[in-house]
Parts: structure tokens; C-alpha cells; sequence
């Protein structure tokens, strides 16, 4: 390693450490160290460390009872674990050669529905085995030992002289004179962070652009359709019942904000039925349509009651009467449904007489405004 | 004796030259040493975060496999897979690679569900753990920082597991989605403009599930481990603290070093969080999508929860009342803002801030190492459970629907138990838990004072009855003990101070004589040297755990931390 060595290229042989080289090596020669028991160097290195060891308790007697019993459990988890491990990869590798096939199938044998969960149980064993053995081994065959470490506090000594380096750079540098350069620095600084946020601005959209939020495909004369695509007649529904129905445009029943509820009012529904002020008309007989989108966090609401009049919407349990003009009666939700104003075409089809007179689904800050 | 050498610098062995030739190169014994030698304490409570750690490696391991699969991509396809039910339905491609990673990748469906366990496990060993560092005080001077970064893991951690979940493009996630587009345009002011940034335009558009994708497989794992390794490299910088107790005190840490216990302990508690993980990934079904279908904005299912991290979200949601606030203008504030961005906001700020608050409040600057027993800090301990309350109205509120049907039970009543509760309960909560805190402490002087209550009674020459208590210490001429409360737990039974013989150890079967251990208690009576006089250094001072508790307090000493004894 270090024999003079005066080959080109090296430093030409000055192979003496300066003045600042040592710590424990000036204080241990190697002699020193070779005289001293592995147990010895280990406690003088833990000391150089700030570690005490106090008291150490021995594992088990070598040929003891305890420690053949203690050997026996660990190799006995290790085996298990290894045995487990061995298992995972038959069942995983062998289905569908030796074993039957894992893939899963409608109304399939036992075999591909325990496919998962025999690799889940079988890694399962093999890690804890694993785990509980190291375990073991730790608590019952390795010497207890009980150590001390100092903690030290922040050392006076190297704040100051930390803090002379870097006062002292900064001095060096001139910066406190040269305005200049501080003020030219700053400005960059204020240019360059611009710069790189600025490519975020392809983020930035403009969301007023012909009042998306305001609009569906709703309009006069489209027709209300099944999300199949079938045409609603008058008498198609009992009455009491609700349908789902889409504007039949091209993808009509896959837009976020189109989806109406079709419903057919019960005799005594509609005897007592009120709408909200100049709607009274927007219903056709005894149907009307309402927005399905909830006006609280645009869930679709869903579940129809029909003894009580009430849709719930199942993500915030926000209730709407659909004889009130579908209001708002119960939780969170703040603004009744909108009622899409329907009529029916020459056909004896349903149709819209309009888009919704207002914008669908959750409020917003400027949603009155449009 | 073994030696490490018989020649100065000439090590013999194939390993000691390996280990030569490598110190000679990049000179790592040293620090190597220090690390080995690093002492940790010994309390099960300091192994939650770990959990934490060991479920975030098993996150970043089935993630990476998960990513060989999952295409992130809207566009519409008909799914042509395995899965019958659904062939020939129009779904998005990122909707139909998740079945292919459930039906027609080999024990992807496994590796899948073990990824969902384990962001489950990360999420709850993160609140454990923060529960633990705030009981016990650990959060005060110099860790504040840890707690900020935890804090920041936690808010990330939320993040992550919404963006996973919501990839998958099912009906549940489209849903969940649905309603975070919802909060978003909530926000006053910006909230329109905010969505058009986040989704490219209107609900639902095609890029979010890409987005949302790149949040959660890049940029937030790639700060949460920034973040962890910050967390860890001051954890090491600033050591461990530890509970008060013969020899512990706040210039030191008593435990066991890293190698080789602690490291055999923590790999073994990382096998077996990998087992319990892998084994709810194997055994118990989690998100089974192929039932929810591909996500239509049409239909949605009853009882759509989130995941339990952003339940409590979903319960203020459900329980804020129908408030929207209209402003001069036709401008209005929607009540989903209130619940979902205002609520959230203040619950984090104030669990950031709490540190720098009781700082305040206190006025206590020192630096702390030593950890606080719960009771002996009973406001924080109430503030604690108070703010745990809250929570949990909040969190089973976000299941109300569930146990409305489980329990057959109003939903309405639900939502209005949920409302008062959540007003009501906390400060009873604290009121208790003060209570509770108080007598606890009492109950410490009580016994230090009088004596443990050993169960005898004795009667006196004048008639009276009276129960003998056993002195932990010293008493002084009224019989009174003269021993302080120092932060540690006081023995309250005979048994916990060496009353009755140890339990003789194994688990099946004895695996020592009886008529050895009886020897060896009746030593102890006598005088002689106990078979470990240090023990009571690590363990909890239980009988059971092998401690000799009846100097868990070191009467002589006054029970206070000592300086280690060589």
C-alpha cells in the first residue's frame, strides 16, 4: 500500500502524512491493536462512538438444553419459510402445466378462485416465518447487551468557527459593496423564476370561452333516449317510475353533465305537485325531467323512493322532492335540480323544448352570472 | 480469545483482505463503525413508523410491477379481455388494462391487492405513529422539524392514495373524481379557472387519468422519499428519544446498538408488515373494480366510499349543512367549499403549527429528548383526544349511509347524529380525558406516598382495621415515602415488585425447573446478587418480560434518571 513508490506519475515518493494526520491511530499502534481480544476493540471502538456498553447478558450456553431448543425453533421457522417460499413458486409457475389453469373463469372450477389467494397465503407464510425466525434468533440466541450512547448538545467551538468561514466568504466575495452585482443578481433571480414557472402557463385554460359549465346538448326538438338509444313515448312508463334518458346526440349518453331523469308522477304526486316560479309549464302531463346530476358535487342521483317522492344522491345523501320541483329537502345539497322543459314531436316522441335554463351540476363561484 | 489479527495491518482472512482492499478505496470503516455502534431505545411505540417505512418499500416494489401494465389512457375501447361478464362493454384503456392486470397478467390480481393493503397499512402507520409522537410529547424542541415533514407526508400521502385510486377509471373512482371536480370548482375566485388547469377543460375531458397518473407514480413518490430520507437523516442526526427510567436521561440514549439487534429485530418486523401485507393481498378481496364496471357519469352505486384516509372528508361533507353564501355581485360561495378545502386546511395548519403553538403557549424552549408520559401532560393529552373525536365523528360519518342500512337505522338520524356529535362530543372528550389524566396522576403520588396496596389486612390492638401498603422507598417518620414522580410508570402491584415468583418461562411446556427459579427467588430475599442486575435498563420493569421492577423506580435514588452507571 504505501512502500515508496517513485514510479512516474505518483508524487514522487513524499509519502509522509502532514501534521493535521492521526486521531486513534496515533493513539493505538497496530501492535497495540493485535495484543487486544475482539471483544476489547469492539467496546474501544463503541467508545470512540459515544457508546457504553453496560452490561451484556450471553446468549444461551453453547450445548446447552435452552440453546438446542432455541436453535430448533429458528431452522424450524427457516424451514418453514423456505418450504412456503418453495410452494409459492410451485402453485404460481406450475398452474396451467402441471396444475390447473389460474385463469379465472365465469362459474370456474375451485381452482382459479383460489389461485390469488393461495400465492397471497403461501408469500404470506414465507415472509413471516422469515420474519419470526430473525426475531427469535435475536431474542433468544444472541447475547442481550444494554448500551449507552452520549448525545451531544451543539458544540460553541464549531459555531463560531462555522460561522467565521462563512462570514469570512462572504466578505471575500464584496457583495455588501459591489450593489451592482447584488441588484443585477436579484433581477436576474426575479427573471429566471419567471422563466421557468412560465411554461406552466400551457396549464392555464380560459374557462368563460362560450360558457361550457352553462350548456349541455340539450336543445329544441332533441329527442330523450335510452342510453340504448331508443326514443320515449308518452305511456311507456308506469306511473311512479323513473328512466334515465340522454339527448339523442352522437355520444350523448356518455356526456358528464347531459343525463336527465325522466319521471312519471303517481295521480296523487301530481295533485299536490308545485314547480318552481315560471317552470309550472315545463313539464309534459303528468312527466317531468330533472337534471340527474346532483347540484351539491355532481354524483348522478339515483335512488328514487317512490312513497315518499325523494332521490337521494348515495355520495352525500343530499334528498330532492320531486313534487317540490325537485328541491333540495335534506342534507348538504343547496339548489333544486334543474328541470329540463320537455314536449312531445310529431312523432309521439319526447323532446326538449330547450337546454336547461340554468347550469347543471355543482355551484361555482360565478355560476349566477352566466 | 479470538484475535483480529496476529500481524499489525495483515489481515489473514479472504474476508478481512476483501474488506482491506474496499476501506482502502472509499475509507468507510469509520463511519461504518459509528453506524453499527448507534444505540437505539427499546419501546415497541418507536416500531410504527417503521411500519410506515416498510409499507412504503413494498408501495414503490408492487407499484413499479403494477406500472409494466397499467396504460394510463382514456381513450375508449371494447374490452376484449378474460373477464366475460364485461366483454364487448365500450371502457377506457386505462379501466381495461387494470382488469388485464387482474384476469390475464400470472398473479397480477395478488401483487395488485398487496399494493392497495400496503398504501392502506402506510396511511394508518403514518397516523399511529404521528398519534404516538404526539401523546408522548416527542414533537417538542429540537424535532420540529420531523414533525412538519411528517405532517407533509401525511397531506402527501392523502394525495397519493386519491391519484391511485382514481386511476383505475372505474365507476367507484369516476365518482370520486366526479366530486374532487366538484370541490375544485368550488373554490371562490379561481375554482373554474383551477379546473380547466387540473382536467384541460370541462369534466371530465381525456387527460386527467394521464395526470393524475404522472402525479402518482413520479412527482409525489419522488417527494415523499425525498421527504423520508430528510425525515431519517435528521431522526439520526438528532438520535432517538426515549421514556424515562434508571439511567436514561437527556444527555443520553439506552438501548440496544444497530448491529446486530436492532437490525435483526427491525428486518424482522419488515418481513412480517411484508407478510401481513402480502396475506390481505392473497386473502382478502380489496376494490374488486370488475364489479363497478367502467366509470359512465351516469350511474353510481350506493354505499361509494373513498378510501379510509379521505373518509373523514366525505363525512364533513355529508354532515356541513345546505349553506351556500351569495355575495353583491351574483358571485356565490358554494357549501362544498367549507367542508372540503376550508375544514381540511384548518385541521392541517393546526397540526403543523401545534409545536411552534404549545412553544407559545408554554412557554417551554428547552430541548427535550425525554418523552412525556400522556397524563402527565394533561391538556395536550385532552386536546389530543378531543381532536380524535372530531375525527372520528367525521370518519364514520363518511360511512353513515352503511350503518344507517347495517343498523337499520334513520340515514337523516345518521347525518344529524353525526352534526351534533360532532359539536358536542370533543369537548366532553376533553373534559374526561382531563379528568382521567388527573386521577392517573394522582393515583402515581398516591402510591409513592402511601405504599402499594398489598391486600392484607391487618387488625390493631384497639380494634381498627387497616390495609398494609408496601413502600417503594424511604419513609420518614409518619410513614410517608419520600420518593419524587419522575416521569416514569410507579409500580401499583406486589406482583410488579417481585410479590410473587416470576413466571417460569416457555410457552408449551416448562423449559426450567420450577425448584430453580424458587432457589434463585429465595436468593434474592437473601441478599444475594440478582442473576441480571441491569435488566430493568430496557424492559418495561414487568416480571413477565424478565425486569426487576422493584428497583423500577430505584427507591434510593428517588426514582429520578441517573447518569449511566458503568
Amino acid at each position: 500500500m504505501t512502500a515508496s513508490n517513485t514510479r512516474p506519475g505518483t508524487t514522487g515518493g513524499a509519502d509522509v502524512p502532514g501534521p493535521l494526520h492521526g486521531g486513534p491511530d496515533d493513539d493505538y499502534t497496530p501492535e497495540q491493536l493485535a495484543a487486544l481480544p475482539r471483544e476489547e476493540l469492539d467496546r474501544l471502538g463503541a467508545r470512540y462512538d459515544g457508546v457504553e456498553i453496560l452490561h451484556v447478558e450471553p446468549g444461551p450456553e453453547p450445548g446447552s438444553a435452552l440453546e438446542k431448543r432455541a436453535v430448533r425453533q429458528v431452522g424450524t421457522m427457516f424451514a418453514l419459510a423456505g418450504l412456503s417460499a418453495f410452494a409459492f413458486v410451485v402453485v404460481y409457475a406450475g398452474a396451467g402445466w402441471f396444475l390447473p389453469n389460474w385463469e379465472w373463469q365465469l362459474g370456474s372450477s375451485t381452482w382459479s378462485v383460489l389461485y390469488t389467494p393461495l400465492l397471497g397465503l403461501t408469500m404470506a407464510l414465507a415472509f413471516t416465518f422469515f420474519g419470526v425466525g430473525l426475531v427469535l434468533y435475536t431474542k433468544k440466541l444472541l447475547p442481550h447487551e444494554t448500551a449507552v450512547q452520549d448525545k451531544h448538545d451543539g458544540s460553541h467551538f464549531d459555531r463560531v468557527t462555522t460561522g467565521a468561514t462563512l462570514v469570512g466568504g462572504l466578505h471575500n466575495s464584496g457583495l455588501k459593496r459591489r450593489k451592482l452585482i447584488t441588484r443585477s443578481l436579484a433581477f436576474m433571480g426575479g427573471g429566471l423564476g419567471l422563466m421557468l414557472l412560465a411554461p406552466l402557463g400551457g396549464l392555464i385554460k380560459n374557462p368563460n370561452r362560450g360558457n361550457p359549465l352553462g350548456t349541455t346538448s340539450w336543445a329544441e326538438g332533441v329527442r330523450l333516449v335510452r342510453d340504448d338509444g331508443t326514443p320515449v313515448r308518452p305511456g311507456d312508463q308506469e306511473p311512479g317510475s323513473l328512466e334515465t334518458v340522454f339527448p339523442a346526440v352522437p355520444g350523448g349518453n356518455r356526456q358528464t353533465d347531459a343525463a336527465t331523469m325522466l319521471i312519471r308522477l303517481r295521480p296523487s304526486q301530481q295533485a299536490d305537485a308545485s314547480f318552481r316560479a315560471g317552470q309550472e309549464d315545463f313539464g309534459y302531463g303528468d312527466y317531468v325531467a330533472y337534471s340527474k346530476i346532483c347540484t351539491h358535487a355532481g354524483c348522478p342521483v339515483s335512488l328514487y323512493e317512490q312513497e315518499t317522492s325523494r332521490i337521494l344522491c348515495p355520495c352525500h345523501q343530499s334528498q330532492f322532492d320531486v313534487t317540490q320541483g325537485a328541491k333540495p329537502v335534506f342534507g348538504p345539497a343547496t339548489r333544486s335540480l334543474p328541470q329540463l322543459p320537455i314536449a312531445v314531436d310529431d312523432e309521439g316522441f319526447f323532446v326538449a323544448r330547450s337546454d336547461y335554463i340554468e347550469a347543471v351540476g355543482p355551484t361555482y363561484w360565478n355560476r349566477e352570472r352566466i | 480469545m479470538a484475535r483480529t489479527a496476529t500481524a499489525p495491518g495483515a489481515p489473514k482472512t479472504l474476508a478481512g483482505r476483501a474488506a482491506l482492499e474496499v476501506d482502502d478505496r472509499l475509507i468507510v470503516a469509520g463511519p461504518l463503525r459509528r453506524t453499527l455502534n448507534k444505540v437505539f431505545p427499546d419501546h415497541w411505540s418507536f416500531l410504527l413508523g417503521e411500519i410506515a417505512l416498510y409499507s412504503f418499500i413494498i408501495l414503490l416494489l408492487t407499484g413499479t410491477y403494477l406500472t409494466f401494465f397499467f396504460q394510463a389512457s382514456m381513450t375508449e375501447v371494447v374490452y376484449d379481455g378474460s373477464y366475460a361478464p364485461l366483454r364487448g362493454v365500450e371502457m377506457s384503456i386505462a379501466y381495461a388494462s387494470t382488469l388485464d392486470i387482474s384476469f390475464d397478467v400470472r398473479g397480477g390480481l395478488l401483487i395488485r391487492q398487496i399494493h392497495h393493503w400496503a398504501a392502506l397499512l402506510f396511511m394508518a402507520s403514518i397516523v399511529c405513529h404521528m398519534l404516538r409522537i404526539f401523546f408522548t410529547g416527542a414533537f417538542r424542541r429540537p424535532r420540529e422539524t420531523n414533525w412538519l415533514i411528517g405532517v407533509a407526508l401525511l397531506i402527501l400521502g392523502i394525495f397519493e392514495g386519491f391519484a391511485g385510486y382514481s386511476m383505475p377509471d372505474d365507476l367507484l373512482s369516476g365518482t370520486g373524481l366526479r366530486i374532487m371536480s366538484a370541490i375544485i370548482l368550488s373554490i371562490p375566485v379561481i375554482g373554474t379557472w383551477a379546473h380547466w388547469a387540473v382536467f384541460g377543460g370541462d369534466y371530465v375531458g381525456d387527460l386527467i387519468v394521464g395526470r393524475l397518473y404522472i402525479a402518482h407514480v413520479l412527482i409525489i413518490p419522488a417527494i415523499i422519499l425525498g421527504l423520508i430520507a430528510v425525515h431519517l437523516l435528521i431522526l439520526v442526526k438528532q438520535k432517538h428519544t426515549q421514556f424515562p427510567g434508571p439511567g436514561r436521561t437527556e444527555h443520553n440514549v439506552v438501548g440496544n446498538r444497530l448491529f446486530p439487534t436492532f437490525a435483526g429485530k427491525a428486518t424482522g418486523l419488515l418481513l412480517v408488515v411484508f407478510g401481513v401485507c402480502a396475506g390481505l393481498g392473497g386473502l382478502v378481496q380489496i376494490n374488486p373494480l370488475w364489479l363497478w364496471g367502467p366509470y359512465n357519469p351516469a350511474q353510481v352505486s350506493s354505499a361509494s366510499q373513498p378510501d379510509w384516509y379521505v373518509m373523514f372528508l366525505d363525512g364533513s361533507t355529508r354532515l356541513f349543512p345546505a349553506w351556500d353564501i351569495y355575495l353583491p355581485g351574483n358571485y356565490n360561495i358554494p357549501a362544498l367549499f367549507w367542508p372540503t378545502v376550508v375544514l381540511p386546511g384548518i385541521i392541517f395548519t393546526l397540526l403543523l403549527a401545534y409545536p411552534m403553538l404549545e412553544r407559545k403557549l408554554t412557554g417551554d424552549t428547552a430541548s427535550h429528548h425525554l418523552l412525556q408520559r400522556p397524563r402527565d401532560v394533561p391538556v395536550r393529552t385532552s386536546l389530543g383526544l378531543m381532536a380524535i373525536t372530531f375525527y372520528v365523528v367525521l370518519l364514520l360519518s363518511g360511512a353513515n349511509d352503511v350503518i344507517a342500512d347495517k343498523f337499520d337505522i334513520s340515514l337523516n338520524a345518521m347525518t344529524w347524529i353525526g352534526r351534533i356529535g360532532l359539536i358536542i362530543l370533543p369537548p366532553i372528550a376533553y373534559v374526561l380525558t382531563y379528568r382521567i389524566c388527573l386521577g392517573l396522576q394522582q393515583h402515581d403520588r398516591e402510591v409513592l406516598e402511601h405504599g402499594i396496596e398489598t391486600g392484607v389486612i391487618r387488625r390493631l390492638p384497639h380494634g381498627e382495621f387497616i390495609e398494609v401498603h408496601q413502600p417503594l422507598g424511604p419513609v420518614d417518620e409518619h410513614g410517608h415515602g419520600q420518593l419524587a414522580y419522575g416521569g416514569a410508570p410507579v409500580p401499583k402491584k406486589m406482583n410488579q415488585v417481585g410479590g410473587a415468583r416470576r413466571a417460569i418461562r416457555g410457552f408449551f411446556s416448562p423449559i426450567e425447573e420450577p425448584r430453580a427459579v424458587e432457589l434463585e427467588q429465595r436468593g434474592e430475599e437473601r441478599g444475594l446478587a440478582p442473576a441480571d442486575p441491569h435488566r430493568e435498563l430496557t424492559s418495561s420493569g414487568r416480571p413477565s418480560e424478565g425486569g426487576r421492577p422493584s428497583e423500577g423506580g430505584r427507591p434510593s435514588e428517588g426514582g429520578r434518571p441517573q447518569e449511566p452507571r458503568d
